[in-house]
């Protein structure tokens, strides 16, 4: 492991609190190959606290690409230049020694900067909180495939679930439509079989709070499909406005 | 009632009146496009068509009021897209990514539109005025043909007629593969068909339109 450390040139966006305008500050790093981008924040908060000065705020948790925390803008690509990798998951043998890397927080109007490289996607919460659901009276767990589901299906189902929630669709779309994100959800219970009872009703609640939360139009330029690190395919979207048209016309409207 | 215009007022819906109205106008452009190609038969040619469409002038008139409604809405719900989405995006990163993600016909879609507009209006004031109202811009008389010769022997508006339907291109290019995915009438399987048959019809269109202008220019028509 390991190898010449790299010498970077970080321009990182700073802004103390979501009313300041923010700019860019430069920083010079020397950082292991093997660092992932995270690592290296961390060493250089290292550094900026040993001096006395504010870190550099940022999200992260897993740090293992599955629970959509961590999310920063990396020379213009949400998640870094890498496909299907999450922020955490990139590592600085990717760069170059001697590289310019601009780091910014995802920028929607619906995801407001709270400070630094963390922006606030409650947004998405609201929109998991209008139909990202089934319900059922609980009682005793069923029998395991009591309701049996073809391979094929669960396996598109499990694509569309795997969407992470971490906002780069909208980070990486000229409008901020978040719509690869509520087409990912709307998807992964239109489906499947228990999913079917709330279709029609959660397609039309989710789609409402998509909207009420600031999101843009998708205007089908796929940019979301290309930064996506989980690989959503933008098939789901065209699922959610199959169900949503059919929804406005055919089935009850729950949405006045 | 209050169910359609909330349901055409949701993003979805928007993009819906979007992709109903483009596709709509997607077709005309066709039939526009066949009934332009009779100037290539010549004078009795083109004007036998022209007279044919004045024998049916009531149903015309009607399709004209309902292509005029089509194009304000899908204009004015274009506009308004835009707006919205450009207030629901606060700015540019520092590095713009996006060109190597998207597609140029995709990404300029307000500034091709907005230029076709500007032309359809010019196109209106000159053919169709001329056509259904003044006549021949010098003489006055309804030789349609003529008309058409008037104005294509005019290298300044033959160029902009033509950049303007090359810029059209673009245009559709988007805009078909765009109607499918809105309708949702896609899938893996055949995306890829009917991205090429977007671009076949988008370059046969721009070029169909293009080809007319060059013609009379080259040969004057004669």
């Amino acid at each position: 492991m390991g190898g010449e450390k790299l010498n970077l040139t970080l321009k990182i966006w700073r802004q103390n609190s979501p009313d300041d305008k923010g700019q860019f500050e430069e920083f010079k790093v020397e950082i292991s190959p093997d660092a992932s981008i995270l690592e290296m924040l961390d060493e250089l908060n290292n550094d900026l606290e040993r001096e006395g000065k504010r870190p550099v705020a940022f999200e992260s948790d897993c740090r293992e690409g599955i629970c959509g925390t961590c999310g920063i803008v990396i020379n213009g690509h949400p998640h870094g230049p890498l496909p299907k990798t999450a922020t955490c998951q990139l590592h600085m043998r990717n760069f170059k020694n001697g590289d310019v890397i601009y780091l910014e927080p995802f920028r929607a109007a619906a995801f407001p900067i709270i400070r630094d490289l963390i922006v606030d996607r409650s947004g998405f919460d609201k929109i998991q909180q209008a139909g990202a659901y089934i319900s059922f009276n609980t009682g005793g767990a069923p029998d395991a495939n009591s309701i049996p589901i073809g391979k094929d299906v669960a396996a598109a189902a499990l694509d569309a679930a795997e969407c992470i929630g971490c906002g780069a669709c909208v980070a990486a779309c000229k409008n901020s439509s978040a719509m690869l994100f509520v087409g990912a959800k709307v998807s992964q219970y239109a489906l499947l079989p228990q999913g079917q009872p709330e279709r029609y009703k959660r397609v039309q609640t989710m789609v409402a709070a998509m909207d009420e939360a600031g999101f843009g139009s998708c205007t089908n330029t796929y940019a979301c499909e290309a930064e996506c690190p989980k690989g959503i395919s933008i098939m789901n979207i065209a699922r959610m406005n199959r169900d949503f048209i059919k929804a406005k016309i055919v089935e009850q409207e729950v949405d006045i | 009632m209050g169910w359609l215009t909330t349901s055409l007022n949701r993003s979805i819906g928007k993009k819906f009146v979007m992709a109903l109205t483009g596709s709509l106008l997607m077709l005309f452009l066709i039939i526009h496009l066949i009934g332009n190609l009779t100037l290539y038969g010549g004078r009795e040619a083109f004007n036998g068509y022209v007279e044919t469409l004045e024998v049916v002038k009531p149903v015309v008139r009607v399709i004209e009021v309902i292509l005029a409604a089509i194009f304000i809405f899908h204009i004015f719900n274009g506009v308004r897209l835009w707006w919205e989405n450009k207030k629901a995006n606060p700015g540019k990163y520092a590095i713009n990514a996006n060109k190597e993600i998207t597609t140029f016909s995709s990404r300029t879609t307000i500034v091709t539109g907005s230029i076709i507009f500007i032309f359809l209006v010019l196109h209106l004031s000159t053919f169709w005025y001329q056509f259904n109202i003044s006549g021949h811009p010098e003489t006055g008389s309804f030789e349609f043909y003529d008309i058409v010769v008037y104005w294509f022997n005019q290298p300044v508006y033959s160029i902009v007629y033509i950049i303007a339907v090359l810029l059209l291109g673009f245009h559709l290019n988007h805009g078909f593969q765009s109607a499918f995915q809105t309708f949702g009438w896609n899938n893996k399987k055949y995306f890829p068909v009917i991205k090429l048959t977007g671009t076949i019809y988008a370059i046969v269109i721009s070029l169909g339109f293009a080809s007319i202008p060059l013609y009379f220019l080259l040969t004057g028509g004669k």
